[in-house]
């Protein structure tokens, strides 16, 4: 890791090259897939929003229901109903304005769907072309990260990671800045996140979508089989693009918090600026 | 004081730049929606998912499921209930008057009355069916599985593709549904003619009185109201000229997910 380091009043600072270029290259893409997958997705979802449990749809027991339902007003109100819950969601989920101001009865609203206005066949174009190109730079991805060692070096649990989860999560708590090496290094909880969204939802929402398809019914039945049935896999194939969103708010709360400039820029040109503490013996205050 | 209101300013333009931020994202994406290259661009992902899953399944079976997952009401989607005029004629005569017919390039083009349809062996087949709109719902269904059809027709060297021609007019404009797939998926083990679902005749808005069951697609490339069976080089001529009634609106001719 080259670095150039700045002397000044308050401390050392130095300029280290944070994330390697097919990296960064490779994180923009895949953001750039994640929002035009949820947008579709949610666009898709639209033509029947409702979720259920097993093979096939039990109309009458969904899991998760956004209807449109004629108010005492004679006007349209959004309803949706979790489990044996309902809620009045009008104007978001169920019934919302459309561009034009006009309510309307969808799902979700304009605003979170690819393309705006309703077009089922549009959203699928849509999905599969950047399902396919998620795919393959999430395979990039991989590869890259374990011929770069970035995989084993940087992400992996040691076991010192391990041990480190409980500090972590205090210092998480007590919104504890990491400097010097340690601010270079990804904490346990970090990588666990990371982890989790590269090994345990990326591989589950792919196989949860695929499966979907008639045609892969001979070849995944066994994972049907596995998860519940067709209607319970897209129900995960939701509710794992819901983690997804969580992933990605929490990931940029972290950077707004943790200098979003600084941390923009390691992702941009791969520079980021570090507080080094001088030597162990003069570092404490 | 100062302080708080240049703060107070300062949240207004961050909410005022991300919220014309994420407009400008979405009108983008719905321009892009409007462009004929992009959509070609998208477009590009259907042979490519076609290819893939056909290399992956091949002519294996869709899944078959017990009798006790019958649905109790098999859900309906598209048309109805025909008003065509062909169809209410054939209705009115509770389908005594109905011949499938078997045409195009075929050496020996067929026509079948009800009766004589249900005399050809039958095969019966507990399956999901899943509409593109997300849901699904499983039944039982009998008929002559469509290869059998074909080896009595003789399809001629150029047949590529099974075009099917229906009796209802679900755009209303005076066209017909149409659909169609290539002969992998006309000589599947579970694509069916079927005339029977759940032990009984088809009902009217299931389909009346034959119907196609191609169960590694999705639930349009399943046609309704079946009225005749035509072989053909391409589906070019048919239609908007791109395989089906959803295709000709911008839906793929994949037909999977």
């Amino acid at each position: 890791m080259s670095s150039t380091t700045v002397g000044s009043a308050q401390g050392e600072w130095r300029v280290v090259l944070r994330h390697r270029a097919p990296l960064r290259v490779m994180h923009w893409i895949n953001l750039l897939c994640m929002l035009a997958l949820v947008g579709s997705g949610l666009q898709i979802f639209n033509a029947h929003p409702a979720l259920y449990w097993g093979a096939a749809s039990h109309f009458d027991r969904p899991l998760l229901a956004m209807d449109a339902v004629r108010g005492p007003d004679g006007k349209g109100h959004g309803v949706t109903r979790v489990g044996g819950h309902a809620f009045d969601t009008t104007g978001v989920f169920g019934v919302s304005n459309a561009a034009d101001g006009q309510r309307v009865g969808r799902g979700f609203p304009e605003w979170a769907t690819i393309p705006g206005p309703r077009s089922l066949a549009l959203g699928r174009r849509w999905h599969f072309f950047f399902a396919w190109l998620w795919v393959v730079n999430g395979a990039c991805y991989l590869l890259w990260s374990l011929a770069s060692r970035h995989l084993v070096r940087d992400l992996a649990m040691q076991a010192r990671d391990w041990r480190a989860v409980p500090r972590s999560i205090v210092e998480h708590l007590r919104f504890h800045h990491p400097v010097g090496e340690d601010a270079l290094r990804y904490n346990p909880l970090q990588k666990l996140a990371y982890l989790g969204v590269i090994f345990v939802l990326a591989p589950l929402v792919v196989l949860t979508g695929l499966s979907m398809s008639p045609q892969m019914d001979g070849v995944l039945g066994w994972w049907l089989a596995f998860v519940g049935g067709r209607q319970s896999a897209r129900t995960i194939h939701f509710v794992v693009m819901a983690l997804f969103v969580l992933f990605v708010i929490v990931h940029v709360l972290m950077v707004v918090y943790a200098g979003p400039i600084n941390e923009m820029r390691s992702m941009l040109s791969g520079r980021f600026r570090v507080r080094w503490p001088r030597t162990e013996a003069e570092g404490s205050p | 004081m100062n302080d708080e209101r240049q703060r107070a300013e300062r949240r207004r333009l961050l909410r005022a730049l991300l919220a014309g931020g994420g407009a400008s994202l979405l009108a983008g994406c719905d321009a892009l929606s409007n462009s004929g290259r992009f959509v070609d661009l998208l477009s590009l992902a259907e042979p490519l998912n076609a290819r893939v899953q056909r290399a992956a399944a091949g002519a294996r079976l869709a899944q078959e499921f017990p009798a006790s997952m019958i649905a109790p009401t098999f859900r309906a989607n598209g048309s109805l209930h025909p008003q065509t005029p062909e169809y209410r004629a054939l209705q009115a005569g509770g389908f005594r008057d109905y011949r499938l017919q078997v045409v195009g390039l075929v050496e020996r083009p067929l026509e079948f009355s009800l009766d004589a349809l249900r005399t050809l062996p039958t095969r019966t087949q507990i399956t999901r069916h899943d509409c593109v709109e997300g849901w699904s719902v499983i039944g039982q269904w009998t008929g002559v599985p469509l290869a059998r059809l074909l080896d009595l027709a003789r399809p001629k060297p150029g047949a590529r593709i099974v075009v099917f021609h229906c009796f209802d007019d679900l755009a209303g404009d005076g066209s017909r549904y149409y659909e169609s797939v290539d002969l992998a998926d006309a000589y599947h083990p579970q694509t069916l003619v079927a005339h029977m679902l759940n032990g009984a005749p088809v009902p009217i808005e299931n389909g009346a009185p034959v119907r196609m069951r191609i169960e590694n697609k999705l639930g349009y490339k399943q046609p309704k109201y079946l009225r005749a069976i035509e072989l053909a080089p391409s589906y070019a001529a048919f239609g908007a000229g791109r395989g089906g009634y959803w295709e000709d609106r911008g839906y793929d001719w994949w037909g999977g997910i």
